[in-house]
């Protein structure tokens, strides 16, 4: 854009700058400086201090535990979100509305409120909890119910990255597959997954560190038994109400690290994914018709 | 392959797309589905490809049951309007698709496909283009690679849904011509969609017309456009002027009573002429309509005179040369006489052999 141009279409350089200065300010004081603080406050009394918080049992169980519950939550979102967005993405039915409202209830509903249906569902004196007892099944304030509410937190992630993504290429490709004799496995394979990878990893990285930095939810579900039901989320606050300032800002630090490695991972993916789309809407070259 | 479509119906909720059709496609034969949007063609199509299901009748493959038959088992080659080539496969891939996807004992060895891909990318002569992307060809590039790849599972039927829809004119044209050779080498149906009244009746060997779920017409490329069965045939293929008139027997007579403000009424009958069937008199004669000339236009190697006539305005072509030789200009009082009417009352052809314009004004 030319000069003469900005003159018109621009406020003046004061306003810019002004702007642009808040809006920093504004992200530097309340995203990069807790960020910082956590940090800082990990490692106020120095490395070993540190380390030592890091390597105490039972925080080393809530890493593992944070880690298992991501690790068995993934695929089952992987699973859904495909066979949800293949559904509202390739078919009209009826009640696809009602579909796409109840993907989206895990981000309407509190996180706590989520935690609170489980229990009333499996609870001990929930719907199915005398069935329960009887066969002698735990599932609140136990693994089996913290995954289960970590799977209704992170349901929608990958399910709502894809419709758009599917919706927007089309099933003439599927389609062309078909017709030239692939089964549903190789369109699968050779076809569909090839064209939404990035998509479905992209979803993967949102739902991970949704999975693994959920409290609310999980918190309601776990019972708070130290060594045993506490994810890297709960033993941070446990320590922290017990005054062990650097064991929960060492926590917290592991938490932060993960959160930015999501951050870089997530952009990477966004960087190739957009290549991708511009490679396709690139200018055709011209015309070469010889015959 | 011949393909036959019996008593097809389908609706998509309260829309009938397909209103009992039926049609024969024998082998050999290049047939193109011609219509508006919205007509059903592309559907009908896409049920002959078995990607869409019939509510109701029967496809046949070879005088065969199809009806149920997957589309995987089809055998059909089909050429989409956007290419659809996988994007992330190089040409060369693209085409060896279908070849790749065989069950283990019928797939071809690796020197066998790539001698088939090589082949095939020759015969669209696209083979210098191997190694690249669907994303670094042109549109027409793209759509000959889609030709090649649907080529390659040697299909018994090819169905191409508004093949050279996305690409612009010179190219068209060309591939058009392409198209046509291809088919006469490979001795197999091919169905083709198309809007464009030009490209039809270019191509085909028949010509479907189809409007709102039913099929209006079949025939030759020269029946269609000179002995349409239908006034939506004469609108859809074409310009063509339409008098109301009255008949008499075998003879329609054009409205003259001329002497109120509104534009003439007939019996609700209908007389189709192609502005190119209308002569343009000097003086008056038998049979000719007296009309005043509104406008002269000269469009590429005709000329284009639109006149009027009770209130009702009709566009005649001539030729170059016959306008010359006429020398109209506008405002100018001139007798039109046609050449070669059709006369429908509503949708039903009359047989009406004369046109009769009582005998000059």
């Amino acid at each position: 854009m030319s000069r003469l141009h900005s003159h018109v279409n621009t406020e003046s350089r004061g306003v810019r700058y002004t702007l642009i200065a808040l809006a920093l300010g504004f992200m530097f004081l309340f995203l990069a400086l807790p960020l910082l603080a956590v940090f800082a406050e990990a490692l106020r009394q120095g490395l070993g201090p540190y380390w030592a918080a890091l390597g105490d049992s039972d925080t080393q169980h809530a890493i593992l535990l944070t880690v298992l519950i991501a690790v068995i939550v993934l695929p089952f979102n992987i699973l859904f979100g495909l066979a949800a967005a293949w559904l509202v993405a390739r078919f009209e039915f009826r009640g696809k509305n009602l579909l796409l409202t109840f993907i989206d209830l895990p981000f309407a509903v509190s996180p706590v409120v989520a935690g609170l249906l489980f229990i009333l569902i499996f609870g001990r004196n929930g719907w199915l909890g005398p069935w329960l007892q009887a066969h002698d099944i735990k599932i609140i304030f136990a693994l089996p119910g913290m995954i289960i509410a970590t799977l209704f937190i992170t349901f929608p992630y990958i399910a709502r990255e894809l419709i758009p993504l599917m919706q927007s290429q089309g099933k003439d490709e599927e389609e062309a597959a078909v017709s030239l004799g692939a089964n549903g496995l190789q369109m699968f394979w050779r076809v569909t997954l090839p064209n939404i990878k990035w998509g479905l990893l992209y979803g993967v990285i949102l739902a991970n560190a949704r999975a693994m930095g959920e409290f609310g939810a999980v918190s309601v579900v776990s019972g708070h038994i130290r060594g045993e039901t506490n994810t890297l989320p709960l033993h941070v606050e446990i320590l922290y109400n017990e005054y062990n300032s650097v064991g929960a800002f060492a926590s917290a630090s592991v938490l932060a690290l993960l959160a930015l490695v999501t951050l870089i991972a997530k952009t990477i993916v966004e960087w190739r994914m957009n290549r991708e789309t511009a490679m396709l809407d690139a200018a055709l070259p011209p015309e070469r018709v010889e015959s | 392959m011949s393909i036959e479509i019996r008593n097809i119906t389908k609706r998509f909720g309260n829309f009938v797309a397909l209103d009992n059709v039926s049609l024969d496609i024998p082998t050999g034969e290049l047939v193109a589905l011609l219509g508006p949007s919205g007509c059903g063609k592309t559907t009908l199509l896409r049920i002959i490809a078995g990607m869409e299901s019939a509510d109701d009748g029967q496809i046949l493959f070879s005088g065969e049951e199809a009806t149920h038959v997957h589309t995987r088992e089809r055998k059909v080659g089909f050429v989409f309007q956007h290419y659809a080539l996988f994007r992330h496969m190089s040409v060369f891939e693209n085409v060896a698709f279908g070849l790749r996807v065989k069950p283990r004992d019928e797939r071809p060895s690796e020197a066998q496909i790539r001698k088939r891909v090589t082949d095939l990318l020759k015969l669209v002569q696209l083979d210098w283009l191997a190694e690249r992307y669907p994303s670094q060809l042109s549109g027409g590039q793209r759509q000959r690679i889609a030709l090649a790849r649907a080529l390659a599972v040697e299909p018994k039927v090819l169905l191409l849904d508004e093949p050279f829809g996305a690409l612009d004119t010179q190219v068209r044209k060309e591939l058009r011509r392409w198209l046509r050779r291809l088919h006469d080498e490979m001795h197999i149906a091919s169905v083709f969609v198309t809007h464009d009244q030009e490209e039809a009746l270019e191509v085909a060997d028949r010509v479907v017309v189809m409007n709102k779920g039913h099929v209006e017409q079949v025939g030759t490329p020269d029946e269609v456009y000179t002995m349409p069965a239908s006034p939506f045939v004469y609108r859809f293929l074409g310009n063509v002027n339409v008098f109301h008139n009255r008949v008499h027997g075998g003879w329609a007579e054009v409205d003259r009573s001329g002497k109120s403000e509104e534009p003439a009424q007939g019996d609700g009958t209908q007389a189709f002429v192609r502005p190119h069937d209308i002569e343009i008199l000097r003086e008056s004669a038998d049979n000719a309509l007296s009309a005043r000339v509104l406008h002269v236009q000269a469009i590429g190697p005709l000329v284009r005179v639109e006149v009027e006539h009770q209130h009702e305005i009709f566009e005649v072509e001539l030729t170059r040369e016959r306008h010359t030789e006429l020398g109209i200009a506008s405002g100018d009082t001139v007798w039109l006489r046609p050449r070669n009417v059709r006369v429908f009352q509503g949708n039903a052809l009359l047989d009406s052999r004369t046109f009769d314009l009582g005998g000059g004004i």
